[in-house]
């Protein structure tokens, strides 16, 4: 387990040597390509002006609200088609139809309807990661176990029971994948939006560092955009280790 | 090798009753959207027959060969040159683990990137032309199909490695590529999506031709229903080529457990 981190850590130096040599020797345009030690500079010195954690805040909340509706419409949706007999058979053409529509064919829309401003970057938000946790959620609810459903049944227990202590638990790995693979596509979809469209965030930052022929700016804001990509992800991940502790699949994980 | 065997059709409902599930809601969305269109008289919201007409005069004249088989030309090249390189790539580091280990954090940054900010990016780099744009493809589809490859190449099945290795069977391809292929196949649906989000992106970036392009300016026209014509055009792309994957992916892993019914 050591031995791997200090592999990894070889390996991100072997990264940013290459990028510091390639530029430095000459291989790459230096002002097209500049070295890896000024643009994590770059990224050191953005992260002391209060516009960059403004427009860190802006994506952060269009992705935090579009994702949090998503989530939050994806899975009572998900729970009653999946629920309510006959209700998955007549949905499943109508969402097969529309699930894999990208979410950027909506960007004209967006720009028709709110502009360059956060309702842009809500549809395509919603839009997209809607689609992923709604299947998850569908995939879990269809996974349940036929004895216990039918031990719930002969003890007569009521529907409200029988969603909380069954259909749940079977449905809430699901759901968390949906959550995890949602949140990724949230925040994708968030950088597009201000890119593309121009609402306020780091994505319009990138637009203008780019316009205005700032590369290193423009270098520093990608690696920004991938550090958070990855805490995203690690925060999802940690969540869904918290939640589905009690969880075969995480407690198996876990050395005793 | 035999062909894959038709897995046994289980009975269903009559075929009357399966068409009114597949048919039903989508013909009562439709007809609702009618309903509310033509009486609204909204702007923004034509009814569905002037987008229907919209469409077929928009599309089905020159824009097919100016503007929509150059989009598919590129995404097909981009997405084709990103599986190379990945499967390429991932089999090698995923048989290395000392590689592996060094490789992962490296590529996991990379995947993290939301594929979109690459444009600019590679606009600096390599300009504005077609092989910008391809490039773009590649670079964001890269990434999923390169993580699977070596993460299903290192779960390879260690009783199988060694009875290969015994019989001094073709490890390449019929151990590694094929005992990979399933998470193979998950990297290629994954770089799919991002696949058509990025064509459409590097079009609407800088272009004078293409899908994004075209719809973009409709936009900017306020040319509505065009407009509606070209989102319901790239939904339809989209749906056709996640049928198109489900099928080769059907046949690529009829062996699997996942696709014996």
């Amino acid at each position: 387990m050591v031995s791997r981190f200090w592999y990894g850590l070889a390996g991100l130096a072997v990264l940013l040597a290459v990028m510091e040599a390639v530029p430095r020797l000459g291989l790459v345009d230096p002002r097209f390509l500049p070295p890896a030690s000024r643009i994590l500079g770059e990224l050191g010195a953005l992260l002391a002006t209060p516009e960059l954690w403004a427009a860190l805040g802006e994506t952060m909340r269009g992705w935090g609200i579009g994702l949090a509706v998503a989530f939050t419409a994806a899975v009572a949706i998900g729970f009653v088609i999946g629920i309510v007999p006959g209700l998955r058979a007549a949905t499943h053409s109508t969402i097969e139809f529309l699930r894999p529509i990208p979410s950027v064919a909506l960007i004209p829309l967006a720009t028709l309807l709110f502009g360059a401003s956060l309702g842009s970057t809500l549809l395509l938000v919603i839009y997209a990661s809607f689609w992923q946790v709604l299947i998850q959620v569908l995939y879990g609810v269809a996974d349940l176990d036929t004895v216990a459903a039918d031990t719930a049944r002969a003890y007569r227990l009521g529907w409200w029971t029988r969603i909380r202590h069954l259909v749940w638990p079977t449905a809430l790995p699901y759901v968390m994948t949906g959550l995890r693979l949602g949140a990724t596509v949230a925040f994708i979809l968030a950088i597009t939006a201000e890119l593309v469209i121009g609402s306020p965030g780091l994505g319009l930052e990138i637009q203008l560092a780019q316009s205005s022929g700032a590369v290193t700016t423009v270098y520093a804001l990608v690696v920004l955009t991938g550090l958070i990509g990855i805490a995203v992800n690690l925060g999802v991940r940690l969540l869904e280790r918290r939640v589905l502790a009690w969880h075969p699949s995480v407690r198996g994980e876990v050395p005793a | 090798m035999t062909e894959p065997q038709q897995a046994p059709r289980r009975p269903g409902a009559p075929l009357g009753v399966r068409l009114a599930r597949a048919l039903g809601l989508p013909v009562l969305l439709v007809l609702a959207w009618w309903a509310v269109s033509a009486t609204a008289r909204n702007f923004y919201a034509p009814t569905p027959d002037t987008v229907a007409r919209a469409f077929a005069e928009t599309w089905f004249g020159h824009r097919i060969a100016d503007d929509v088989l150059p989009s598919l030309g590129r995404l097909l090249a981009g997405y084709a040159l990103a599986a190379v390189l990945g499967i390429g790539l991932g089999v090698p580091v995923g048989l290395a683990p000392r590689l592996r280990a060094a490789a992962e954090p490296v590529l996991e940054f990379f995947r993290a990137i939301p594929p979109p900010v690459l444009v600019p990016l590679i606009m600096l780099l390599a300009g504005i032309d077609t092989a910008m744009k391809i490039l773009v493809i590649v670079s964001g589809c890269l990434w999923p199909i390169l993580l699977n490859t070596v993460e299903g190449v290192r779960a390879l099945d260690e009783v199988l490695t060694d009875t290969c290795r015994m019989y001094g069977i073709g490890r390449l391809r019929h151990l590694i590529i094929r005992g990979a292929s399933p998470q193979i196949m998950t990297g290629l649906r994954q770089a799919l999506s991002v696949g058509i989000i990025l064509m459409v992106i590097s079009e609407m970036f800088a272009s004078s031709s293409g899908l994004g392009f075209t719809i973009v300016l409709f936009q900017r026209g306020f040319q509505i229903p065009e407009m509606w014509s070209g989102i319901l055009l790239l939904g339809l792309i989209g749906f056709t080529l996640s049928v198109l994957f489900r099928w080769v992916e059907r046949r690529v892993l009829f062996w699997h457990w996942s696709h014996r019914a």
